[in-house]
């Protein structure tokens, strides 16, 4: 079963990898074999990984084609239908063939806003979220590889971890809202606040990782081989961080999305006009029972973007942790006599 | 391996001493943070028609004037002696605040925890036994629904659309301002005090949508956890050998599982503390309930630092002492963890 092979390649595979050596391409082929099984086990995941697609392509498109059509043509291309802050006189017209999600009570079309907006939202998802993975990934495998106490590396690991706890001891938003708050309404101060309280939680989740792998019989035959240590931190230890890292990355895409559309919300985010789902569910949170389809259409948006994010992720923990997986494939999979001798092998 | 009571208490000695340098590292970030980004607060303070004298005035009573590390020192040393400052616009002592405030929002998050656990962990059950099928896809919709459902929008609908159509109260803790004694400011518990059942009839109307915003967007994490743990139970030999005995479905799951798998869930519940937290900031601004969630929004927006700092110190000190909790209870259920 190939499950059980994938997972006793994880367990066993890095002394293979260094006597064997063998080649990289068959890893990736073996992950992406378990990675389309599981699409095809967990019809969640999938919806998942398709509204991530498609929600990342359509943000290029519409970044490129006005920047691509204004040199090629010599005048921009919009791919919304309307111009995202033109008013016209359309107040508050329900969903229609012309206005696919209606206009506003400015005569704005929704969905021209809502489009417009989702570069804007999925950038700071991406970017903020990836800071803190470096950021905080980079501490957390210092503080957690090298913490012999009473050398150099321990007394900076205790440092870092002690700043982690204070950062972690309060509600992020809350000093994202101080800092946003004092730095003044803007696009920047907010992600600003965001990015300095964000990092933390990965320099935790990077700590532990490598505090349960580096005691692995793995890596002290490694060690006993004469590999350097920084060899056996990046090639043994952080390939191991790398999946824990990964599926946590891409469930806090949407959280970053949604705190960033939180402080907007408040006020103390982007400026007035600029669209962005949050301020737009602000501005039109009175018009919910006369004009539903305004506040709605701008929930949803944040709603389907944080959920395809979610689903792909917990897919991906599924995909990428053995414990799990075994359990969905033995509940997926109905149990045959091979699958429980291969399950017995793998355990 | 053997543990006994003195260990637990220097275990729990150790991890409150702890909380001395968290306590100085929060203040030392939301200080400088709010009093280098913000030059002259003293124009917000005094007002917008102030003149340049009262703009003075207003800096010198305030300490505007000295270098930023006397003013902290000063801001420190006070806060020490139990003086956190008052709020500059209305000259209200922020501990004064902080104390009707907090039970209040004690009160929103107890009522949310326990709609999450009645609702959370049997959800989690249910998904995980069935996991890979359509119940499981049922629940996994649900809880991510609440999850990807920003803390705000939940409570817009709540308050703008649910609330008017079933009648329920949307604004405050009580219809009408209470006239009875508040010794405890939980609306629920001060009305049965003074055995005023109507009253406490209409508090608990009024907790209803706040609370149920507020468990809603967490529901995910207990259900998740639940899920996840069960997940790793339910193939364990102890499991197979209470089916092979012959024990109810239930039994098997709810008394024999479950029981192994909460030890994850009960953890991950106390860690989130902080993330109720952060919800009643928005939650508790938009249903007006006068807790700790409304004064943070308020002393943020309003510049009034030495609130927004003693809401920080609060809110920290909870956060610190709901994971202590958290890692007790781990420790009591799980006989094999060592307290150190």
């Amino acid at each position: 079963m190939d499950e059980a092979a994938v997972g006793t390649r994880r367990t066993s595979g890095d002394e293979a990898r260094t006597i064997q050596s063998p080649s990289e391409p068959s890893l990736w082929r073996e992950f992406l074999r378990g990675f389309l099984r599981v699409l095809r086990a967990n019809p969640l995941t999938f919806i998942g990984f398709i509204l991530v697609l498609i929600i990342s392509v359509v943000a290029l498109l519409v970044v490129l084609v006005p920047l691509v059509s204004s040199v090629i043509l010599g005048h921009t291309v919009l791919v919304t239908p309307y111009d995202p802050n033109a008013l016209s006189t359309d107040y508050g017209q329900p969903p229609s063939a012309s206005h696919l999600l209606g206009t506003d009570n400015l005569g704005q079309d929704v969905f021209s806003r809502i489009v417009a907006a989702l570069p804007l939202d999925l950038a700071i998802g991406f970017g903020i979220t990836g800071f803190a993975l470096l950021v905080g990934g980079g501490l957390g495998l210092v503080a957690g590889y090298w913490d012999e106490p009473r050398t150099l590396g321990g007394a900076v690991s205790v440092i870092i971890l002690r700043i982690t706890d204070v950062f972690l001891a309060f509600p992020s938003l809350v000093l994202a809202l101080a800092i946003a708050a004092s730095l003044g309404r803007g696009t920047g101060p907010s992600m600003l606040a965001i990015l300095l309280t964000w990092w933390p939680y990965y320099v935790r989740l990077a700590r532990g990782e490598v505090l349960a792998v580096k005691h692995q019989p793995y890596v002290m035959a490694a060690r006993a081989g004469g590999v350097s240590e920084v060899r056996i931190l990046f090639r043994h230890v952080l390939r191991n961080l790398a999946e824990p890292l990964l599926v946590y990355y891409t469930l806090d895409v949407g959280t970053v999305i949604v705190t960033f559309s939180t402080i907007s919300f408040i006020g103390i985010g982007v400026p007035l006009g600029v669209p962005e789902w949050g301020s737009m569910v602000e501005s039109y949170e009175r018009f919910l029972l006369t004009l539903p389809w305004t506040v709605l259409s701008a929930g949803a948006a944040i709603f389907v973007t944080v959920l395809a994010f979610s689903l792909f992720g917990d897919g991906l923990r599924d995909i990428l942790d053995p414990r799990s997986r075994r359990a969905l494939v033995q509940a997926a999979v109905p149990s045959t006599l091979a699958a429980k001798v291969a399950a017995a092998a793998e355990a | 391996m053997t543990r006994n009571n003195s260990d637990l208490i220097i275990f729990i000695g150790k991890r409150l001493l702890q909380l001395v340098p968290v306590i100085l590292g929060v203040v030392v970030i939301t200080f400088f943070f709010t009093h280098v980004a913000v030059q002259n607060p003293c124009a917000i303070w005094a007002g917008p028609h102030a003149t340049q004298d009262q703009i003075a005035a207003c800096r010198l009573k305030f300490g505007l004037d000295s270098p930023l590390t006397d003013q902290f020192w000063a801001y420190l040393s006070s806060l020490v002696t139990g003086d956190w400052g008052t709020n500059p616009t209305t000259e209200i002592p922020v501990l004064s605040t902080i104390s009707t405030a907090f039970p209040a929002t004690l009160e929103l998050v107890l009522a949310s925890l326990a709609i999450m656990t009645v609702l959370g962990i049997p959800l989690g059950v249910i998904a995980a036994n069935g996991a890979g099928r359509w119940a499981d896809h049922f629940v996994r919709t649900f809880y991510l629904s609440g999850w990807a459902t920003p803390t705000y929008l939940g409570a817009v609908i709540l308050a703008i659309g649910v609330g008017p159509v079933l009648g329920l109260p949307t604004k405050g803790d009580f219809s009408s301002t209470p006239t009875f004694p508040r010794p405890t400011h939980m609306s629920v518990v001060d009305a049965l005090l003074n055995l005023n059942l109507p009253a406490a009839g209409d508090a608990v109307l009024h907790l209803i949508l706040p609370a149920s915003a507020l468990a809603f967007l967490n529901l995910g994490i207990a259900t998740r956890m639940t899920r996840t743990s069960m997940l790793e139970v339910l193939p364990l030999d102890f499991v197979k050998t209470a089916r092979m005995k012959g024990l109810s479905e239930f039994r098997v799951l709810y008394k024999h599982a479950l029981r192994n798998a909460l030890i994850t869930t009960i953890t991950i519940l106390g860690l989130t503390a902080g993330v109720l937290l952060s919800g009643t900031v928005v939650i508790e601004n938009i249903f007006q309930w006068p807790g700790m969630g409304e004064y943070a929004f308020g002393a943020i927006t309003g510049y009034n630092f030495k609130g927004t700092i003693g809401v920080v110190i609060i809110f920290a000190i909870v956060v610190v002492i709901s994971n202590l909790i958290a890692d007790v209870l781990y420790g009591l259920l799980d006989p094999r963890v060592e307290w150190r």
